[in-house]
């Protein structure tokens, strides 16, 4: 097993941002429960709202993405956490019951 | 992270080098230490945990919370010998996380119809290595019993330091085997880490149970091994 040219998030940043493109890195930072990727997995942003990877099964990664495009604007980084998706105060969450950290910073 | 640290990082991962990424949390600052290169102190400690763990998290040092991030190249086992051994373990393998390649120049082993759906190479292992080379991440089990096959092959994984070795044989085979080697180069501490008589002891007798015998002795070698020290 070699490392995967395509749907590697970490080339595609790389190539993103030499091609001129503005990105963002996310990474989960730790996790709690049954979550759905582990602690390193990434997910990378650019400024038009392209993704490749994922921090979670897909429960997250639009409130992800959405706080990655203020994270390149600003350039300050950012820390998230998601938990279980609630039906009371239901934004977005993880269906599965865990709970992931997620930090966002803008790859320079 | 900088652009240059994500291209140092993504070119340690393209060639099968182990990595781990140090963020400051707080400071938005993020590092790529190479597996190698030297670190002390108490972070040294926690990178050197992190590069035998695997497993990436937060750690507090002198104040500093800090993420490490690992990069490990994914575990492969090369396979010298196309034989009934061989066709054991790569089914076995892919069942453990295992990427298997086989090598054998005797067409007459290495068929399509007996390795169906293997990555299988009927080419000599010196030819195969150059474009194919072992590293640190790779168990090489040489399992054809014929000197001309399996010895350079075992030079090789001894010389870049495969974290597994291992020679099908008995004890008098390993013993001529041991001088050979001395021949092209290897040293004795080299030497001593081959696996041979290959495999756990559990007693494996058929084909089958020699191949299981040697992937635990190949998952034993990885979660135990020793940290890669040259650069």
């Amino acid at each position: 097993m070699t490392v995967s040219e395509i749907l590697d998030p970490l080339l595609t940043a790389e190539s993103w941002k030499q091609a001129g493109r503005n990105v963002a890195i996310a990474t989960v930072i730790e996790t709690w429960g049954s979550a759905p990727r582990p602690t390193g997995s990434h997910l990378v942003i650019d400024g038009d709202g392209n993704f490749e990877g994922s921090v979670s099964g897909g429960c997250v990664e639009g409130a992800v993405i959405t706080e990655a495009l203020d994270v390149i604007e600003s350039g300050a980084p950012k820390m998230l956490e998601f938990g279980v998706a609630d039906e009371t105060a239901w934004r977005v969450g993880l269906s599965c019951g865990g709970r992931i950290r997620v930090y966002v910073e803008r790859l320079g | 992270m900088q652009l240059e640290a994500l291209t140092k990082l993504n070119a340690a991962r393209r060639s099968r080098r182990a990595a781990v990424v140090v963020t400051d949390l707080a400071g938005d600052d993020a590092r790529v230490i190479l597996e190698g290169e030297a670190t002390s102190g108490p972070l040294g400690e926690e990178i050197a945990k992190a590069f035998r763990s695997g497993k990436a998290g937060t750690v507090e040092v002198e104040g500093q919370s800090l993420f490490l991030n690992v990069h490990l190249p994914p575990p492969r086992i090369v396979v010298i010998g196309a034989v009934h051994i061989s066709q054991a373990l790569a089914r076995l393998a892919p069942v453990a996380g295992y990427d298997l390649t086989i090598i054998d120049p005797r067409t007459a082993f290495a068929t399509e119809e007996r390795f169906e759906g293997v990555a299988l190479i009927a080419d000599w292992p010196e030819d195969v290595l150059k474009d194919r080379p072992l590293d640190a991440y790779t168990a090489l089990a040489a399992v054809t019993h014929d000197p001309k096959i399996d010895d350079f092959p075992l030079s090789e994984a001894l010389r870049v330091g495969c974290f597994y070795v291992g020679a099908l044989g008995s004890r008098k085979t390993h013993a001529k085997r041991v001088e050979r080697l001395k021949e092209l180069g290897r040293t004795d501490n080299e030497i001593g880490r081959i696996a041979a008589p290959i495999g756990l002891d559990i007693g494996a007798a058929s084909p089958a149970e020699i191949a299981l015998a040697t992937l635990a002795q190949i998952v034993q070698a990885f979660r135990r091994r020793d940290l890669v020290t040259v650069g």
